[in-house]
């Protein structure tokens, strides 16, 4: 197809895949990461009760993101997962945990308290795995003969461990900012406190991991820092900024949607520091999207019916996020 | 401690044991989705409310399968790369497409209605509830179509090329690609056989009921709907397997010789090996017991049709004999105990016994599990079956596997299995209280807060649509 890059417009489906995931389970597995800090009854339940009937559309998107990627980009997805085994294991199993205790939880009242503990190490070790798949990949990964050549080990370092936490403390503030727009009464108020601790302290993460990137490769501070591009790439930053000092105003008015839309923000901020970081290799520093991706037939095939179905997926994500929109109510349940 | 192992046989038991937990909650929540649809649709067209009680019990059961479903799902969508990258790079460029469509088409389509399904009873109206479960049970079976597309295709490849760096891709047409020569048996049967698995378990939990309290009206409806699909869809799924195996004959035959046992050519007409303990050392079957001529008749229709045997083929090319015959041995003696009951039923029905007969309610309790264990060991007869190779006859699952060690495999391994007996094991348990649970008038919802719409006062349960007249 002449003067259109499928290559270019696959990476940014999947990227989009991945954001929406990383917004939409984020907040899911933020909440998983704040349960103990709720109080046993009427909060537990109402944290629970505003994603329940969202969550497993949400996940979907992570299921899009894999599939997605071995449709388009296959040797990506051949290289990244071998890379990452130990990472990835531990997420799926995390995964299962948390989705589990979703109904199992009122099934058992004699063990809610064991699911309840599920659900927190559930997506904690999702969270904290897929944090750390992204300094894997950032860091860059071995590769010989179009496959993995590494250790089983090589994944883990001290940045994969910042990258690791950082996605964890991000996902609580995107968790705890959702508790603030669905949620009323004390449970209001403890997201609240949550939320303006998890800002500093996510703002505190995104600074080390952006201050850390450069160093791992010649090649990030050069995209980074040298001119013109440096005038763009400083956008980001600054706009970080902006997003920051709104969420802290917002958290303190007391407004209820705000301080979400800021983290939603701040997130999709770090995904284009990311962009920028990785464009145009999709598994640094050997494979480029180029490199890895499927056939053009392959490609148009599957795009044909993006197009048309991605826009009616988030169609109908929508209005189901509608049917259940407003404050999770605080009578007790039938 | 792992080291001594084949990190190939250790994929291949991940692979077999976390595709086995997975199939069984599909195999169950398809047919569930059907059956809560039709269960709704009744009760929008007739009014009574015998079947808004049993939605809203089979739909408290229906969340906890789909929920075991979907975690166990995203497991396979990411072993592909974990433990078979070789054939994820490889086949990637021509599965990899089918399979983004089943989430595209499927998984989102499921997971967009199911909330409105299970939690919005009193947040809309009756007929786009309606259409939401409509639009579950659709995307149920449609994601069935595309991985059984995708399966089919490393059954029987077709459509595809090979480029410069030894991948498949998409040869020309993508219906070549996707209605391959065992698609279509493979997708009936396959359905058909999620349908009779979730008959035979709402039989034996509408039996279970019957036998304490002959009264109990959801329990009787449960039975009597159950029965029918086992008297009308069990023969019909022996006649498509029956097709299937014929189709199998044609495009693989040494999976069916395998299943057969038969080692030996039989130019006269091949027996059907009943029982026996096949041997592929020596390529015989022990302690054989068979009909004469059986064989021919059923898979040629033509007693006399000669049959090669697996010694016609290099020992290369079979596959572990002694798992696929008797994992098909499991699955048709299932699939003609289903047919027995479902003709049991026929004659209760027509002696107006079909609420009254404890020893037919027995035998459907006993019969509850048959149709997991029967979509299992087919499971089993057509994937051993397909071995050596992953894309049959031309990547060999030895060349497909990632480059790992044992250990990180093995130590997987026994995390998943560790992990599935806990949650699953815990989930079967809850699964099993909820059926002994008779259903009542006024069945209640899946629990859940009731989430108060923006400006609207909280009025769930008096103004409930779903408000039952019986």
């Amino acid at each position: 197809m002449m003067g259109f890059d499928l290559t270019l417009v696959w990476a940014a489906i999947i990227g989009f895949a991945v954001m929406a995931y990383v917004v939409m389970d984020g907040f899911d597995l933020g909440i998983g990461i704040l349960f103990p800090t709720f109080k046993v009854g009427e909060e537990r339940d109402q944290a629970m009760n505003s994603i329940a009937p969202v969550w497993d559309g949400n996940e979907t998107w992570l299921v899009m993101g894999g599939g997605g990627l071995l449709a388009a980009f296959p040797l990506a997805y051949a290289i990244i997962l071998p890379a990452t085994y130990p990472l990835m294991i531990a997420m799926l199993l995390g995964l299962i945990f948390r989705g589990v205790a979703f109904e199992f939880r009122w099934r058992d009242p004699g063990h809610r308290a064991f699911w309840d503990v599920a659900f927190t190490v559930g997506s904690v070790v999702a969270a904290l795995a897929q944090g750390m798949t992204l300094g894997a990949i950032l860091q860059g990964i071995t590769v010989e003969n179009n496959a993995y050549a590494g250790g089983w080990l090589d994944w883990l370092s001290p940045f994969s461990l910042l990258t690791g936490i950082a996605v964890v403390v991000g996902y609580a503030l995107l968790g705890a900012t959702w508790l603030i727009w669905k949620t009323e009464g004390s449970s209001l108020r403890h997201a609240q406190a949550m939320a303006f601790r998890l800002a500093l302290a996510t703002l505190v993460a995104l600074a080390a991991v952006s201050a850390a990137t450069p160093y791992l490769a010649y090649e990030y501070w050069r995209r980074w820092f040298e001119m013109p591009g440096v005038l763009l790439t400083a956008q980001v930053p600054l706009l970080v900024v902006v997003c920051a000092v709104t969420l802290f105003w917002s958290l303190r008015r007391g407004h209820e949607r705000l301080p979400f839309l800021m983290a939603l923000g701040l997130f999709l901020l770090g995904f284009v520091g990311l962009g920028v970081s990785l464009y145009p290799y999709i598994v640094p520093p050997a494979v480029t999207i180029r490199d890895a991706a499927a056939p053009e037939e392959s490609l148009s095939f599957l795009l044909a019916g993006a197009i048309v179905i991605i826009p009616l997926i988030l169609a109908y994500t929508a209005w189901a996020y509608w049917v259940f929109r407003g404050k999770v109510g605080t009578h007790g349940y039938h | 401690m792992f080291a001594g192992l084949d990190p190939v046989v250790l994929a291949r038991a991940q692979f077999a044991f976390t595709i086995s937990f997975h199939f069984i909650f599909p195999a169950f929540s398809i047919g569930l989705a059907s059956y809560l649809f039709v269960l709704e649709g009744l009760w929008l067209k007739t009014g009574q409310g015998v079947y808004a009680n049993l939605y809203r019990y089979w739909l408290k059961i229906f969340a906890v399968v789909f929920g075991m479903g979907v975690v166990s799902g995203v497991v396979m969508s990411y072993q592909f790369g974990t433990n078979w990258s070789v054939f994820s790079e490889k086949a990637g460029p021509v599965v990899g497409p089918l399979m983004a469509y089943e989430v595209l088409t499927a998984f989102f389509l499921e997971a967009g209605f199911l909330g409105v399904m299970l939690f919005g009873m009193n947040k809309v109206g009756k007929g786009l509830h309606f259409f939401a479960t409509s639009m579950v049970a659709l995307g149920t079976l449609i994601s069935a179509t595309w991985i059984i597309a995708v399966n089919s295709w490393m059954q029987t490849p077709a459509g595809y090329a090979i480029n410069a760096a030894g991948q498949f891709v998409p040869g020309g047409s993508w219906a070549d690609i996707i209605f391959t020569a065992s698609f279509p048996y493979r997708l009936v049967h396959t359905v058909i056989a999620a349908y009779l698995t979730t008959a035979f378990a709402v039989g034996a939990v509408g039996a279970w009921h019957l036998l304490k309290d002959r009264a109990n009206p959801g329990a009787r409806k449960m039975f009597s709907m159950a029965m029918w699909m086992a008297a009308l869809v069990a023969p019909v799924q022996i006649l498509a397997g029956d097709a299937h195996g014929l189709n199998t004959l044609e495009h693989q035959p040494v999976k069916v010789l395998a299943m057969e046992g038969d080692y030996h050519p039989s130019p006269d007409g091949a027996p059907l090996i009943l029982f026996g303990l096949p041997d592929s050392e020596a390529a015989e079957v022990r302690y054989e017991l068979s009909l004469p001529h059986l064989g021919s008749l059923i898979l040629k229709h033509d007693p006399f049709a000669p049959l090669p045997g697996l010694t016609d083929f290099p020992r290369e090319e079979w596959p572990p004999v002694h798992i696929v015959f008797w994992s098909f041995r499991i699955m048709v003696a299932l699939g003609f105990a289903m047919l027995g009951i479902g003709l049991w039923s026929l004659f209760a029905r027509y002696r107006r016994r079909l609420y009254e007969w404890p020893w037919l309610h027995r035998a459907a309790v006993v019969m509850g599990p048959s149709g997991f264990v029967a979509v299992i060991a087919g499971w089993v007869t057509t994937e051993v079956g397909r071995q050596p190779y992953t894309v049959y006859g031309l990547l060999r699952t030895a060349d497909s596997v990632s480059p790992l060690a044992a250990p990180a495999v093995a130590a997987s391994l026994l995390a998943f299995v560790v992990v599935y007996f806990v949650a699953f094991g815990a989930g079967t348990y809850y699964l099993a209280r909820l059926m002994a649970r008779p259903p009542e008038r006024g069945e209640s919802e899946p629990p859940h807060l009731p989430q108060r719409a923006a400006g609207i006062t909280p009025a769930s349960g008096v103004t409930a649509p779903f408000a039952t007249k019986e």
